[in-house]
C-alpha cells in the first residue's frame, strides 16, 4: 500500500476511509474534513480518531467538568490547576506537591497484570512530567464478587501487576482500597494514584515554546503496543461475544521507567527542558499535538526518526502506538548535547525527531513526504464537545421511596454474630494478602500506610514536613443519590486526612461510570460532578485535576456510579501524627459526631442484598467543624488515636482498632444494633487519656460537635454491652477471608 | 534463518514453585495428563546464515557464564532451523 | 570512616543505605556501577532494589559491572562487603558467596516486618549484636529463597557461616530458614532483609537495623 500523503489526500477526495472502525462518528469525520479543507490522510485520521476518543478528549464530560474551574474556591496553595498533566499545590517551605489519580479499567480486565502495571507506569509518568520526583502510589481497586471465578482470575493479576511495576520503580505503596461488588463483574476498576514532590522552581509544563527548539523523544523504543487501545477499548462498552482485544494491550517495562525517572530528574535538575510531555494514551499523536497546542502552535516532526522496536510499523501505527515508558521534551539546541549525555549515562534511548516552528500547524513527514498537516489545537483541545442528553433514571424515585428492610441484632449472641460477620466480609476483612505484595518501605519516608486512615510520607528529613493522602468512594451512596454521594465521599477523604492531624489542602478525582450515551448514566455523572464541585467550594478544597472513565459496562448494565475522591493534606511535623489505634489500656474511647439510623447503602445492607433507601445528606459545615476539632485536638496533643468511621460503621471501626495492636476495648452502647451498624457520616472514634477528657469536651463545645464516651481500652476481648468477643476469634474472622479466597 | 537455542532448567533437586503452581492449575482445569511440571527458560539467538562450530561454542560459553546460574540451573544448546 | 554504597541501574535502596551509614556516624560514599574506582572506601554496601529489572535472574547482569571487578578484588583482600537483598543476589551471582536466591516459594512478592535471629556476631557487620539476639527488620522481595546443595549447606552450618536466620514461619522457602550468610573469611556478608529500613521507629518497625551499620564503624575503628 502506498503512503497516504497530504498531496494524495488532496487529489483523492472520494477515497473511502475506515473512520467508523477507528471509532469516529460520521459527523466527527465530516468536521475533520471541514477543518482540513480536504479529506484527512490515513495518519491524520489515526490521530484524530485517538485524540477525539472519549478517553482522550473528554467530549462527554467537558461541559460538566468545567464546574471545577467555575466553582473553584480561592486557594493560595494552588500552583498549577486543571489542564496540565497533574495539579500542583504549595505545601510550604518552598515545596510543591503534585498528585493525580488515573484509571486503567478496561485494559486490566483484558490482561490484569499488564493492565494494572501500565496503569501505574502511566500515572507515575504524569507526575514525573510535572518536574517532580514520584514518592508514593496508592491503588483504589474494585472487583466483582469476591468468590466469583473471574475475580480469582483478575484480582491476583492486578495486585501482582501493581506490585511488580511499583516495587520495581521504588515507589512505596501507602494505601488504597479493595472493594467487591457484583456491579464490577466484567468491569473491574483499577485506579492508580501517584504523588510527587519538588521545589517550586522545578515545576515543568507541557508547552512547546521557542521556534527552533528541538522536539526530543526519549525512553523506550516504539513498538506495536496498544495500537488503537485507547479509542478501541475505553470508548466502547464490552460486547462479550466479540473476539478478545488482546493485541491492543500495552506491555510495561518498569526497569526502563526507573531509568527514565532518574534520567529525567537529572535533566530537570540541570534545567535542560523548556517543556515536557509524557506519552500515554494516544502516544505520539497526543504528545505532539498537546505540546504544539500548549506552546507557540507550530511543530515539525520527522516520524521516520522515531526509534522502533518493530521496523514493520506503518506511520499510522507509529502515531497510534502506546508503547510505554516514553517522554517527549522540548530542548533548546545548545542544551541538547548535555541532554544526550545524561541519557547515555542512564542508557536511555534518545532521538531528536523535530522542532518547534513559527507557524500554527503540526506537520509530520515520513521520509520527507508530508503525511500530517493539521492545526494542533483541533486535535488536542478542540475535540468534539457533547452535551449528552440526561434524565434522572426511573430507579431513583423508586429506591429512594423504599425503606431498607433489615434485621437488627439485639442479643449478645446476635451482636457477636454481626460483628464477626462484618469483620469477615470481603469488603471489610484484613487486606494483608494484598498489601504485603507491595513495598511500603522504599525511599525510607513512609510514616503510615494501609491500614491507617491515610497514607503519609515525610518530604523533608530535617523539618519533618509531611503530606497525607486518602482515597475514598461509596458507590452505594452514589447509586442512591449521586449528588450527595460525591459530597459524602469528599468529606470522608478529607476527614481521613484530618484524623492523623494533617490539614486537607486539595482534591483529585477518578470518576468511573457507565456509558455516557445512556441518559441515566449521564445524569448520574452530571449530579456527581455538581456535588463534587459544590462540595469542594464549600470545603475550600480546589480540584487540581483528575480522570474520567466512561463505558464501564457490559451490554446495557452500567456499573454503580463510582466517583473516587482523593484528598491531599499537609502536616508540619510527621512525628506528631495521630495513629489510627491505641496500644495501651486505660484510655477512654469517645465517639465524635452524631449517629442516625443510616443503614441504606451500608455494608450491613449490602451483605443482606439490600440496595434501597436514601443516602445520608452531607452536612459539610459540620464536617468542616469536625475537621477543625481534629486538627485542634492534634495540635493540643490530646489524642492517642483517631479513626474515621465509614463502611461497616462503628462495628468495623472498633474491630480495626482493637486488632491493630491487640489491645481490646470495653464498650457500652444504647440502641446497640443501630449504633454498631449505622454508617452516618462525619464520625470519628478517638482514644484519649482520661485526664484530657475535659479538653476534648471543651473543643467539642467550641466546634459544636457531639461527643459521647463509648468505652475504655484494655483487655483481650472486644466487649460490647454484655457481648464478649475474644480478640483471637475476632482476628481469625478478620484475617482468614483473603487467604481463603485467593490462596 | 537458523537460530541457536539455549534451554535452561532448574536442577532437578531445586524447588520449582512456578512449575508446581502450573501443575496445580492444570489439574484444576481437568488436565490429568501431567505427573509433574518443571518450568524453564528458552533463549533464541539469531545468527547470520548457518551457525558455525565457533558460534555454537561461543553460545555454550555464554550459557555457562550468563544465561544460566550453574549453582542452580543446567542448560542445553541446540541449533534450530 | 568511609562506606561505599553502589548504584546499579535499577538499584532502589541506595539512598536508604546511605542514610543508615550516615546515621551510624560513618560517611556514605556513592559509587557508580560503571566506575571501577572505589574511592578509597573502607567497606562497601551493595543495596537492595531491582538492578536491571531483575531480568534474566536477579543480580545476574549487575555482577558483570566494572565496579564489581574492584569489589571482588577488594573483598579478596579482606574489605568488608555487605549485600542487602538484591545486593545479596549480586554477591551470589559473583560467587563471592555460595548458593543462590530463587523465587519465593509461594510465588508472591512479600513485604513484612520479619523477626530474625543473629547467629554469627563475629563478622564486621554484626559485632554489636549479641549472639542469638532477635531483631525485627523489614523483609521485602520476590526472590528471597536461599538455595544451595547439601554439601554447601553442611559447610555453612558447620563453619558457623549462617549469619542470620528467620524466626517463626519460613517466609520464602529458604533452606534452613537462612536469612543471611558470610564467606569463609567472614568479611563478605549477604542478608535478605533490610536493616536500612529499620533505623527509626518513625519510618520502620524498629531501629534494630542500625546495628549492622554501627558494627562496621566499630570494626574499623579497632
Amino acid at each position: 500500500m502506498s503512503l497516504d500523503t497530504v498531496a494524495a489526500a488532496q487529489s483523492s477526495p472520494d477515497t473511502k476511509q475506515p473512520f467508523a472502525e477507528l471509532g469516529l462518528k460520521p459527523d466527527e469525520y465530516a468536521r475533520i474534513k471541514e477543518i482540513l479543507g480536504r479529506r484527512p490522510t490515513s495518519s491524520e485520521l489515526a490521530m484524530y480518531s485517538v485524540m477525539w476518543s472519549e478517553h482522550c478528549s473528554y467530549k462527554s464530560s467537558k461541559v460538566h467538568l468545567k464546574q471545577f474551574s467555575e466553582k473553584a474556591p480561592k486557594s493560595a496553595a494552588l500552583l498549577v490547576g486543571i489542564g496540565e498533566n497533574a495539579g500542583v499545590v504549595d505545601v510550604g517551605q518552598g515545596y510543591a506537591v503534585t498528585f493525580k489519580i488515573e484509571s486503567h479499567n478496561h485494559p486490566s480486565f483484558i490482561e490484569p497484570y499488564q493492565g494494572a502495571a501500565t496503569g501505574i507506569g502511566g500515572i507515575v509518568r504524569d507526575i514525573l512530567t510535572m518536574g517532580a520526583r514520584p514518592i508514593a502510589v496508592m491503588d483504589p481497586l474494585r472487583f466483582g464478587p469476591a468468590d466469583a471465578p473471574d475475580t480469582r482470575r483478575v484480582l491476583p493479576g492486578i495486585v501482582a501487576g501493581i506490585g511488580g511495576y511499583g516495587n520495581c520503580l521504588g515507589l512505596p505503596n501507602i494505601g488504597g482500597e479493595v472493594v467487591f461488588d457484583q456491579t464490577y463483574a466484567g468491569n473491574p476498576l483499577v485506579n492508580a494514584l501517584c504523588v510527587g514532590v519538588m521545589k517550586h522552581s522545578d515545576i515543568k509544563l507541557a508547552k512547546a515554546a521557542g521556534a527552533g527548539n528541538l522536539v526530543v523523544l526519549f525512553g523506550a523504543k516504539t513498538g506495536g503496543d496498544g495500537i488503537g487501545g485507547v479509542s478501541v477499548l475505553a470508548s466502547e462498552t464490552f460486547d462479550s461475544s466479540r473476539s478478545t482485544k488482546r493485541p491492543s494491550v500495552q506491555v510495561g517495562d518498569p526497569f526502563v521507567e526507573k531509568l527514565l525517572i532518574e534520567c529525567s530528574l537529572e535533566i530537570f535538575a540541570e534545567d535542560l527542558v523548556v517543556g515536557i510531555q509524557d506519552l500515554g494514551g494516544a502516544g505520539l499523536s497526543c504528545a505532539t499535538s498537546e505540546l504544539a497546542s500548549g506552546g507557540s502552535g507550530g511543530m515539525k516532526v520527522a516520524l521516520d526518526k522515531v526509534p522502533l522496536r518493530d521496523p514493520s510499523l506503518s506511520p499510522e501505527e507509529i502515531l497510534m502506538s502506546e508503547s510505554q515508558e516514553r517522554m517527549c521534551a522540548i530542548v533548546e539546541p545548545h542544551k541538547l548535547p548535555r541532554f544526550l549525555e545524561i541519557c547515555k549515562k542512564w542508557d536511555v534511548t534518545v532521538t531528536a525527531i523535530g522542532e518547534v516552528t513559527d507557524g500554527n500547524r503540526l506537520e509530520i513527514t515520513w521520509n520527507g513526504e508530508l503525511i500530517v498537516n493539521v492545526p494542533p489545537r483541533t486535535v488536542a483541545h478542540e475535540g468534539p464537545v457533547y452535551n449528552r442528553p440526561m434524565a434522572q433514571p426511573a430507579y431513583i424515585d423508586k429506591v429512594n421511596s423504599q425503606k431498607v428492610k433489615l434485621s437488627i441484632p439485639h442479643t449478645a449472641t446476635e451482636i457477636k454474630e454481626a460483628v464477626l460477620k462484618l469483620a469477615a466480609a470481603p469488603n471489610l476483612a484484613d487486606k494483608s494478602w494484598v498489601t504485603s505484595q507491595y513495598d511500603r518501605y522504599v525511599q525510607g519516608n513512609t510514616i503510615q500506610s494501609h491500614p491507617e486512615d491515610s497514607g503519609m510520607v515525610r518530604i523533608d528529613e530535617t523539618t519533618h514536613l509531611g503530606v497525607a493522602i486518602s482515597t475514598d468512594a461509596n458507590a452505594n451512596w452514589s447509586y442512591l443519590n449521586p449528588y450527595q454521594g460525591a459530597k459524602l465521599a469528599l468529606a470522608e477523604a478529607a476527614r481521613n486526612i484530618a484524623t492523623a492531624g494533617a490539614r486537607p489542602l486539595a482534591v483529585t478525582n477518578c470518576l468511573n461510570f457507565g456509558s455516557p450515551e445512556d441518559p441515566g448514566v449521564m445524569w448520574q455523572f452530571a449530579e456527581t460532578v455538581r456535588g463534587l464541585a459544590d462540595g469542594c467550594l464549600a470545603m475550600g478544597l480546589p480540584v487540581t485535576g483528575g480522570n474520567v472513565s466512561f463505558y464501564n459496562q457490559t451490554g446495557t448494565v452500567a456499573i454503580l456510579p463510582t466517583p473516587v475522591i482523593g484528598v491531599l493534606g499537609v502536616i508540619q511535623d510527621v512525628r506528631t501524627r495521630t495513629p489510627m489505634s491505641f496500644d495501651t489500656a486505660g484510655l477512654d474511647l469517645f465517639l465524635l459526631g452524631q449517629t442516625y439510623e443510616d443503614l441504606s447503602g451500608s455494608e450491613w445492607a449490602f451483605l443482606h442484598g439490600e440496595r434501597t433507601g436514601q443516602a445520608p445528606t452531607a452536612d459539610l459545615a459540620r464536617e468542616m467543624r469536625l475537621i477543625e476539632l481534629l486538627l485542634a485536638g492534634h495540635a493540643a496533643k490530646i489524642f492517642h488515636a483517631a479513626h474515621d468511621l465509614s463502611q461497616g460503621g462503628l462495628s468495623a471501626g472498633l474491630t480495626e482498632m482493637v486488632l491493630r495492636y491487640s489491645v481490646g476495648a470495653i464498650i457500652a452502647l444504647e440502641n446497640v444494633g443501630v449504633a454498631l451498624l449505622s454508617e452516618s457520616p462525619g464520625r470519628v472514634v478517638v482514644a484519649i487519656d482520661p485526664k484530657k477528657v475535659s479538653d476534648l469536651r471543651e473543643l467539642a463545645t467550641t466546634h459544636s460537635i457531639k461527643v459521647e464516651k463509648i468505652g475504655t481500652t484494655g483487655g483481650d476481648s472486644l466487649t460490647i454491652n454484655d457481648c464478649v468477643i475474644d480478640l483471637d476469634e475476632l482476628r481469625h474472622a478478620h484475617t482468614s477471608t483473603f487467604p481463603r479466597l485467593f490462596g | 534463518m537458523a537460530k541457536i537455542v539455549v534451554e535452561v532448567m532448574l536442577k532437578p533437586e531445586i524447588l520449582d514453585p512456578q512449575g508446581n503452581a502450573v501443575a496445580s492449575a492444570l489439574a484444576r482445569l481437568g488436565f490429568s495428563v501431567a505427573k509433574s511440571v518443571r518450568q524453564g527458560k528458552r533463549f533464541e539467538i539469531e545468527v547470520e546464515g548457518e551457525p558455525t562450530a565457533s558460534q555454537i561454542a561461543q553460545v555454550e560459553k555464554a550459557a555457562e557464564v550468563l544465561l544460566s546460574n550453574p549453582v542452580i540451573e543446567t542448560y542445553v544448546v541446540r541449533v534450530e532451523k | 570512616m568511609r562506606v561505599g554504597v553502589i548504584t546499579f541501574p535499577g538499584t532502589l535502596d541506595d539512598r536508604d543505605a546511605a542514610r543508615a551509614v550516615n546515621r551510624s556516624g560513618a560517611q556514605a560514599v556513592l559509587l557508580w556501577h560503571g566506575d571501577t574506582d572505589l574511592k578509597k572506601v573502607d567497606a562497601v554496601i551493595l543495596p537492595g532494589g531491582f538492578s536491571y529489572g531483575d531480568y534474566l535472574r536477579a543480580g545476574a547482569i549487575s555482577r558483570f559491572s566494572p565496579v564489581m571487578n574492584s569489589v571482588i578484588e577488594a573483598a579478596g583482600e579482606g574489605m568488608p562487603v555487605l549485600g542487602i537483598c538484591n545486593g545479596f543476589q549480586v554477591l551470589c551471582e559473583s560467587h563471592l558467596l555460595p548458593g543462590a536466591l530463587t523465587r519465593n516459594s509461594d510465588l508472591h512478592f512479600l513485604c513484612r516486618d520479619q523477626e530474625i535471629e543473629i547467629t554469627n556476631n563475629m563478622t564486621p557487620w554484626t559485632t554489636t549484636f549479641s549472639l542469638k539476639e532477635r531483631i525485627v527488620i523489614p523483609l521485602k522481595n520476590g526472590e528471597g529463597s536461599f538455595q544451595c546443595d547439601d554439601k554447601t549447606l553442611a559447610q555453612l552450618e558447620d563453619e558457623g557461616r549462617v549469619v542470620a536466620r528467620y524466626v517463626g514461619e519460613n517466609p520464602n522457602g529458604s533452606r534452613n530458614l537462612i536469612a543471611g550468610i558470610s564467606n569463609e573469611r567472614g568479611n563478605v556478608v549477604g542478608l535478605m532483609p533490610h536493616p536500612e529500613h529499620a533505623i527509626d521507629p518513625l519510618t520502620g518497625p524498629t531501629a534494630q537495623g542500625l546495628g549492622f551499620f554501627t558494627s562496621i564503624l566499630n570494626s574499623m575503628v579497632k
